[in-house]
């Protein structure tokens, strides 16, 4: 099915200053400047108190600014009716809000009835908004929110949210109350819609590691609606700009880092290879050739990884016995984050991470050595340019 | 009881079957006059008082004392001004079923979950079509609630406006029965009038199955 995408916006806050109270009280937001790039998931965290969340609703004014200006494609969001904003604006929330007295479809048809689409027109988006959040429409469009699961709510509260095709998202803890592994799951799909859709999305959350992994950039708030920090997840972790950050982000800032990269990111070792039945002597020669590893790899008759011959296996003359092979190589694939791979390594007696395709067949040996390594490599920021490491 | 006269006489009941029915109509109608006038005064305190919430306490006082008020020191009160009339008997009707129905549709509105609106909000709702798609129609369970009480109640006080020349099968009951002595206009009137309650309920039970089939689902999962 083809259809329209309309581009990412870019959103500019300038001076942004939001007061509860009269002049003199102290600001909840405090002259924010930030320059949200078009197409970009950037993450408001903070602590409690910090004004995420009211900075979030200045822009779609559901909480109207004391002072600066915010705009979206250059326009300013003040010039617009609010109720023509926010039908521009997709918005979706932890407690989800579905009206549950209207079906999944006419839940999702919300936005485009407000601005009066034609009816068929509606109908098939529908389809096509509960298929892109990986629900079959012929069973849920007709079924009420309180018929859904947690998850399922949550998907239909995209879905309704990106229905008129907004360039902008605002999403406060959208996944906070699932279960950890259902919230999981929902980011990595909507991470994956992201990469088709690429929208504007302004993302609210208090927990670092949500921050992390699907920020584009960050902007770290402090108590007060003070921006301590705004940059990529990589640059904030390797270089915080203040001890509020560094203590904010956390004392595992150097692991968190890892879980930012994949194994595709870092230089593979070629593996030595064996047979069974292959003869000690030659397989011997062939590890004493390579200075990086002390052990061959063996294979079963269909290039499946079995485990880990070393030199004392291979002592004598004869053929290499599968049975005095190290049980045990854990296999990382190509998508795995070096966190996860670092883990899989250290749990096993060979620090050695055997890289393996979709069908398993081997690719190369991912080394403690080749992860430390890539901690160390400079940062892209921001800016573009490339920083060094501070060391934590 | 005399010997040989039947405790319920139904051969009055078939002579005088016009005269039961025209009753009938006039409980009915004094009924709904006084509901439908009830409920929109209430749906119009109702929203004064989500828009200045200071006025819930007041509205709610000012019910309350009506609905302490005897219906006979009502209707004495009245006459001064509207006479015997039809219009006294509703002015004490629709004053009975103030209380009920604006405490019912402030509830309803009140029940709407805060996310549930805000989200209403940031879809792009005007003021006035959040509160009619959105608000009414999560309230209507409580309001069909209080609609149902209120109707009950009103059947139930029309027999007193007997007391001023109507009263519908209020008048079977005082009239016929109670002055004359005559128990099978009595149990005729009581009968009608207990059916015209439970038809009442009954329909609204309907009526709201109807307008919410959401609020009868279970979650499944």
């Amino acid at each position: 099915m083809t259809q329209q995408r309309s581009e990412g916006a870019v959103v500019e806050l300038d001076r942004v200053t939001k007061r509860y109270g009269g002049p003199g009280t102290p600001p909840a937001v405090d002259e924010l400047s930030l320059t949200v790039p078009a197409g970009k998931i950037i993450v408001l965290v903070g602590p409690s108190g910090c004004g995420k969340t009211t900075t979030m609703k200045m822009i779609n004014r559901l909480i109207e600014p004391s002072g600066g200006r915010i705009t979206i494609d250059g326009e300013d969001i003040m010039r617009l009716p609010a109720v023509e904003l926010r039908r521009r604006i997709g918005y979706v929330i932890q407690q989800v809000g579905l009206f549950p007295h209207l079906t999944v479809g006419d839940n999702v048809a919300v936005v485009p009835r407000l601005l009066r689409w034609k009816e068929a027109r509606v109908h098939e988006r529908i389809d096509e908004l509960l298929d892109l959040v990986g629900l079959d429409a012929s069973i849920y469009a007709r079924r009420y929110p309180n018929e859904l699961s947690g998850g399922e709510r949550q998907r239909i509260g995209v879905a309704r949210a990106l229905a008129a095709d907004p360039p902008l998202m605002l999403m406060d803890e959208p996944f906070g109350a699932v279960d950890p592994i259902r919230r999981d799951r929902l980011q990595n799909e909507f991470l994956r819609l992201q990469r088709r859709m690429r929208k504007t999305v302004v993302f609210v959350t208090h927990d670092v590691d949500e921050a992390i992994k699907m920020a584009d950039r960050i902007a770290i708030l402090q108590r007060g609606g003070i921006l301590a920090q705004y940059d990529t997840p990589d640059a904030i972790l390797a270089n915080p700009a203040s001890e509020f950050v560094e203590r904010f982000v956390g004392a595992d800032r150097g692991l968190k880092r890892l879980s930012l990269g994949r194994v595709r990111d870092i230089p593979l070792l070629e593996p030595v290879i064996v047979h069974a039945g292959e003869e000690r002597a030659a397989v011997r020669r062939r590890l004493e050739s390579v200075a990086e590893i002390d052990y061959a790899l063996l294979l079963d008759d269909r290039e499946r990884p079995l485990g880990w011959i070393d030199s004392q296996d291979l002592v004598g003359e004869g053929n290499v016995d599968p049975a005095a092979a190290t049980p045990g190589a854990p296999t990382v694939e190509l998508e795995t984050t070096l966190r996860d791979a670092l883990s899989a390594m250290l749990s096993s007696s060979v620090q050695l991470g055997v890289v393996v395709d979709e069908e398993e067949r081997v690719i190369g040996l991912a080394s403690v050595d080749a992860i430390s390594d890539a901690l160390r490599a400079p940062i892209i920021g921001a800016d573009g340019h490339a920083h060094h490491v501070s060391t934590p | 009881m005399s010997e040989g006269q039947a405790f319920i006489r139904f051969d009055w009941i078939v002579d005088n079957a016009d005269a039961i029915a025209g009753r009938l109509w006039e409980h009915v109608q004094m009924t709904v006059i006084a509901v439908v006038v009830g409920f929109v005064i209430s749906f119009a305190l109702a929203m004064l008082v989500r828009r200045y919430p200071r006025l819930y306490g007041p509205v709610i006082g000012i019910s309350g004392t009506l609905y302490s008020i005897p219906s006979l020191a009502l209707f004495a009160l009245l006459i001064p001004f509207s006479g015997v009339s039809l219009l006294t008997a509703e002015i004490a009707l629709v004053s009975y079923t103030l209380l009920i129905l604006v405490r019912n549709i402030v509830a309803g509105l009140e029940s709407v979950p805060a996310e549930v609106s805000e989200a209403a909000q940031a879809m792009g709702y005007t003021r006035a079509q959040r509160f009619w798609r959105v608000e009414v129609p999560i309230a209507l369970p409580v309001i069909v609630a209080g609609l149902r009480i209120a109707t009950v109640t009103t059947v139930g006080l029309v027999t007193v406006t007997t007391l001023i020349g109507l009263g519908g099968l209020g008048y079977l009951i005082v009239n016929g029965g109670i002055n004359r002595f005559f128990p099978t206009s009595i149990y005729t009137g009581v009968v009608l009038a207990v059916a015209l309650a439970v038809v009442a309920d009954i329909l609204f039970v309907a009526l709201q199955r109807h307008l919410t089939p959401w609020a009868r689902n279970r979650a499944t999962a």
